[in-house]
């Protein structure tokens, strides 16, 4: 009995280190590499004792990468700024357009309340080229294609559902009794939205605006599909930046982990909430 | 009653906003739903047509002939052949290892909540950007994974570049980013079980492997097929982590529904044809999601302490 038991757990350890590696090595690997010249780094056998650099992380944020065919102009910092700018702004609209619906749907049974949340569920699982193919003809006649205003729009469609089912499932956590209770003291229902709801789902609606946030931030089709050079977040500067720097490969990691660095400290912090925001308000964390 | 009394002698048009009220605030939201069923039904309807941005002269009703032209169609085959291939394989392998990881870290230690917090970090690397990281750790010239490759005998293991390699490089990166999504639903499902059957049966003596196939896996099927589908509706539409290592190829070894679909529409600016992938792979998601928001439902259920 022992016996077995000692060897179970050197058998789970081993299992859990093995894990532990595979997930965290590549992650490790190319903040290691961000570090590097490009000497090193074409270095074999590969070695992870090397003189660290800064160098990379310069000429991205100065905008001037040294090739061998000479300086290139390039704005990785630019691309930072629009995932930003996109990220931040797609939330805000959809906590403003989702939170109040989102009350709604919790709070009163309508006729066709909860076609239109079961619509707007299934946009999560609708192919996003089904959309975007038609929208590419539609936005060039709008005038549309490759701006802000258009990007955060489509950028919804990520946003939006997230924010309603997560925050909704908030809404239906709190009784609606105290909500009674303060309309019937003579408020009227926005206040009692604001005042009551409103702070009593925070954390949920905080939570929620956090990963739409992450997914926001990730996304990669909907730009890849609407936007060029100028109005391109991260993800998709990111592979346009792998064509255009050649070869200075410790740049290139400089630029992965600049653009996920955002997103993985986001998901540190808000991990507690992160199981029910993922499972849209089906499993609990 | 007085209660009931006083609300009703509020006066301010009460009772005729309340009925309004609902609508009032999620109209935004019934917008947003039409603008994208707008952009939706165009799709389908170009489906239809014979229509080339090269060739806009050619513009034609033309029935369901997209569709029954995929029937004779090899390329189609092969896009049918490889999604399904993608999805099945990613989505098995990455429910064993995340039920595996996910027991693995059952119990509540301080160690094992924070590996489990760290596996999160994959989860949260955006899919493309994942896959330049592989990109560059399998890169022929100083790619680590090429050069352990070359330690265990495989020194022309060329990755993604290699026909015969490139369906294992994406589904290993798909299977990277995504495996802890799975293991951390099946974790909280694990640890939600109640306790006392498992006590009851330690204390009876029965075989673990008789609790876990009879106790443990049954009471965890309904967060298993959460999810799996849910990985399932995503992988079927994988298009990130194809497209970021290969654009599709080499060839056409990972051309997808929706990678085909791009280049059918940004490259031979196809229209037509492109729609008509499109609205397959949605009959395909929205078969699968019918499915899925029922068992997502009951679970939903449970959580909110109803079940």
């Amino acid at each position: 009995m022992e016996h077995t038991s000692t060897l179970e757990r050197v058998l789970r350890g081993a299992a859990l280190a093995l894990v532990v590696i595979f997930f965290m090595f590549p992650l490790f690997w190319i903040f290691m590499m961000s570090f590097q010249t490009n000497e090193t780094i074409l270095r074999i056998p590969p070695s992870i004792v090397f003189e660290p650099t800064l160098s990379n992380y310069a000429a991205l944020i100065t905008g001037r990468l040294e090739t061998a065919a000479g300086t290139l102009e390039i704005n990785f910092l630019r691309t930072l700024w629009n995932s930003v700018f996109l990220s931040v702004t797609s939330v805000a609209v959809a906590l403003l357009l989702g939170v109040p619906a989102a009350y709604a749907f919790a709070r009163h049974k309508f006729r066709g309340s909860e076609d239109i949340a079961f619509t707007l569920l299934s946009f999560r699982f609708a192919p996003p080229l089904l959309v975007l193919l038609p929208l590419t003809i539609y936005f060039q006649q709008l005038g549309l294609s490759n701006t802000y205003f258009g990007l955060v729009w489509v950028y919804q469609l990520i946003c939006l559902p997230l924010i309603l089912w997560i925050v909704r499932g908030y809404f239906e956590d709190i009784s609606a009794d105290v909500e009674y209770a303060y309309r019937i003291a003579g408020h009227s229902w926005f206040a009692t939205f604001r005042k009551i709801a409103l702070p009593l789902a925070g954390p949920g609606i905080a939570a929620a605006g956090l990963l739409a946030f992450i997914f926001a931030w990730n996304n990669f089709v909907f730009a890849l599909v609407l936007a060029s050079a100028d109005k391109q977040p991260v993800t998709v500067g990111a592979l346009a930046f792998v064509t255009a720097s050649g070869i200075q490969y410790g740049q290139i990691a400089a630029a992965i982990v600049l653009s996920i660095t955002p997103t993985l400290a986001l998901a540190l912090y808000a991990q507690r909430y992160l199981v029910e925001g993922l499972s849209l308000g089906a499993v609990k964390g | 009653m007085t209660a009931a009394a006083t609300a009703r002698a509020r006066p301010s048009g009460f009772r005729i906003s309340k009925r309004v009220l609902p609508y009032v605030l999620s109209l935004p939201a019934l917008l947003v739903c039409i603008g994208i069923l707008i952009p939706f039904l165009t799709a389908a309807w170009y489906s239809l047509h014979r229509y080339r941005l090269s060739q806009p002269w050619g513009y034609k009703f033309i029935w369901f002939d997209n569709y029954a032209a995929f029937f004779t169609d090899p390329k189609f085959w092969n896009t049918l052949q490889i999604s399904l291939t993608y999805a099945a394989t990613t989505v098995v392998l990455e429910l064993l290892l995340g039920l595996g990881i996910a027991l693995l870290l059952q119990k509540r230690t301080t160690l094992n909540n924070f590996i489990s917090i760290m596996l999160l970090l994959p989860l949260m690397t955006a899919p493309a950007l994942a896959a330049l990281m592989w990109k560059l750790m399998t890169n022929p010239g100083f790619g680590i994974l090429s050069y352990l490759a070359g330690l265990i005998g495989l020194h022309d293991f060329r990755w993604a570049s290699s026909p015969s390699t490139a369906l294992f490089t994406v589904v290993l990166v798909d299977i990277w980013v995504y495996t802890p999504f799975i293991m951390i639903l099946l974790l909280a499902g694990l640890r939600s079980l109640p306790t006392q059957p498992f006590e009851a049966a330690a204390l009876d003596g029965v075989p673990r492997t008789f609790v876990f196939f009879r106790i443990t896996l049954p009471m965890l099927t309904p967060y298993i097929l959460t999810a799996t589908l849910f990985r399932l509706l995503d992988s079927i539409q994988q298009f990130d982590i194809i497209y970021a290592m290969t654009q599709g190829g080499p060839g056409d070894t990972l051309t997808v529904f929706q990678v085909e679909a791009y280049l059918n529409f940004f490259q031979s600016t196809n229209v037509g044809r492109s729609a008509a992938l499109m609205i397959i792979l949605w009959a395909i998601t929205y078969f699968l999601s019918n499915i899925f928001i029922k068992n997502w439902l009951r679970l939903r259920e449970r959580a909110r302490g109803n079940g």
